[in-house]
């Protein structure tokens, strides 16, 4: 479980977060959603303290984050996997290689205990017998596919994704998801993913937190959606005419 | 682990400069030595102080100060690019997370790999730019081949060496670290990538000369 209270944060005189409070849940797909430049990105690097927030905690049980120091954050870190929007897969390393390296610098793991677990997060993303490539022959799909198998090689409590499905077309997007989602239920890892997606939203959204203008506009899960009153949450889901009039044929 | 990333920048620094190091120092031997033969035309100096006079200025400053000039905008833009990329695309992010310190990480390997390879570029490109005055002058008729190796010999100051190597050091540091610096805190996209990278060569050069002149007082009192 992680839960943030009030969080805030600037850049210069731009306040982009203007005081969030939400809770992440275990065992769940925990949604951040909204625009382009609302935040989600930069709340969730304040989650693993890749930016400091202007003010607010960030609870990890009941361990307050941002009061820690180098080493702690380490040990949090080391529960921690993460996605990145661009997969950031090492271009001077083979996939395995890439794969291998949170174990490098957190475990004294054997080789063949490495070797092992290498093949077995890669078959878990469905991708065998790539661990000598490197990421630029990879597709996108396939380097997030190694993005996740990285980022859980280290069987982490957390896994945040940023924009897993960004770059890919739809079919793709949806083995993303769903293969985020069952390892989700798998480990019982505490999920946070930013997406604006709203495919997403409404197959993998357990418990989501809607961002509109630096401040929390709407939280619920996928079922919740359609139902809500929220007018913001409305405009944002339904931006799309093809979606409105989708919506409104229903209605 | 940092050893082979060690390596790995040696050779990147080292072997892909070498050519352009070569044909550097070549130009530059060839073109002491045929201005300081048209200066000295007709005056009473010997014809051989050319053969003493190339071997200093190479020792002493071109091959030094030119060399890391060049190198700077080579290998120093190359460093910039390459860890802003990583900046970009989060690969120093990621690092982060997977308990890598980035910047020892990142910069240590560059700057020991250059510490080591470009004094070395530097005592080559000495050598063979005193091999480029003698190939543009003896065979040319400007001065025998008995002249210009008697200059070479003459008033030989192991110290020159020393402030070779200095400058060669000093000056691989500056390039290596200017450039990582501006790839390290590079943002946005690639407009400032290509800031970073321009401004990496020319932080690094003018720091390379002042570095120039504050060594040559200094050593030199
Ligand atoms: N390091 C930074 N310095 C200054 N501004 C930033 C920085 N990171 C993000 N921002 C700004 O914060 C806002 C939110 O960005 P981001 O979290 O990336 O949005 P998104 O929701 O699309 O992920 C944007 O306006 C962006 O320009
Ligand atoms: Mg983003």
């Amino acid at each position: 479980m992680i839960r943030i209270e009030n969080i805030k944060k600037s850049f210069g005189d731009v306040e982009v977060l203007k005081g969030i409070d939400f809770e992440f849940l275990e065992g769940k797909c925990n949604l951040i959603i909204g625009k382009s430049g609302a935040g989600k990105t930069v709340l969730l690097k304040l989650l693993i303290g890749l930016l400091s927030p202007t003010s607010g905690k960030i609870w990890y049980d009941n361990v307050d984050f941002t009061k820690l120091g180098n080493k702690e954050v380490r040990k949090i870190r080391m529960e921690v996997g993460m996605l990145f929007q661009g997969s950031a897969l090492f271009d001077s390393m083979t996939i395995e290689e890439n794969i291998r390296f949170p174990m490098d610098m957190f475990t004294n793991f054997t080789k063949k205990q490495k070797d092992d677990r290498v093949n077995y997060c890669l078959e878990r993303v469905n991708l065998e017998g790539v661990n000598k490539k490197y990421p630029s022959e990879a597709s996108g799909g396939m380097q997030k596919r190694v993005g996740i198998a990285r980022a859980i090689v280290l069987k982490p409590k957390y896994l945040f994704c940023d924009e897993p499905n960004s770059g890919l077309d739809p079919k793709t997007s949806i083995v993303i998801d769903a293969l985020i989602a069952s390892i989700t239920k798998e480990n019982d890892i505490t999920t946070i993913i930013n997406t604006h997606d709203m495919n997403s939203v409404m197959e993998i959204g357990e418990n989501i937190a809607y961002i509109h203008e630096g401040i929390l506009g709407w939280t619920g899960s996928k079922d919740q959606v359609l139902k809500s009153a929220n007018d913001l949450l409305h405009d944002f889901i339904f931006a799309s005419p093809f979606l409105q009039k989708l919506k409104d044929s229903v209605e | 682990m940092y050893w082979k990333e060690i390596s790995r920048q040696m050779n990147d620094i080292g072997m892909g400069s070498f050519i352009i190091v070569f044909l550097i120092a070549i130009f530059i031997g060839a073109v002491t030595a045929v201005q300081f033969a048209y200066q000295m035309g007709g005056t009473l100096i010997p014809r051989y102080y050319i053969g003493y006079i190339v071997r200093d200025m190479t020792i002493l400053e071109m091959a030094p100060t030119i060399t890391c000039l060049v190198l700077s905008g080579k290998v120093g833009s190359n460093i910039a690019a390459e860890i802003g990329g990583m900046r970009q695309k989060e690969h120093i992010d990621a690092m982060e997370i997977m308990g890598v310190n980035t910047s020892a990480y990142l910069v240590m390997p560059k700057i020991l790999a250059a510490l080591i390879v470009i004094p070395l570029l530097v005592c080559v490109a000495s050598i063979i730019s005193i091999v480029g005055a003698y190939i543009a002058s003896v065979p040319t008729g400007m001065f025998t081949g008995a002249e210009f190796i008697q200059g070479l010999r003459s008033w030989f100051d192991g110290y020159n060496v020393f402030i070779m190597l200095v400058k060669a050091i000093v000056f691989a540091f500056i390039l290596t670290s200017v450039a990582c610096y501006q790839g390290y805190f590079v943002k946005g996209g690639s407009i400032e990538l290509g800031k970073a990278s321009t401004q990496a060569v020319v932080a690094g050069n003018i720091l390379i000369l002042i570095a120039d002149y504050v060594i040559a007082l200094v050593l030199t009192a």
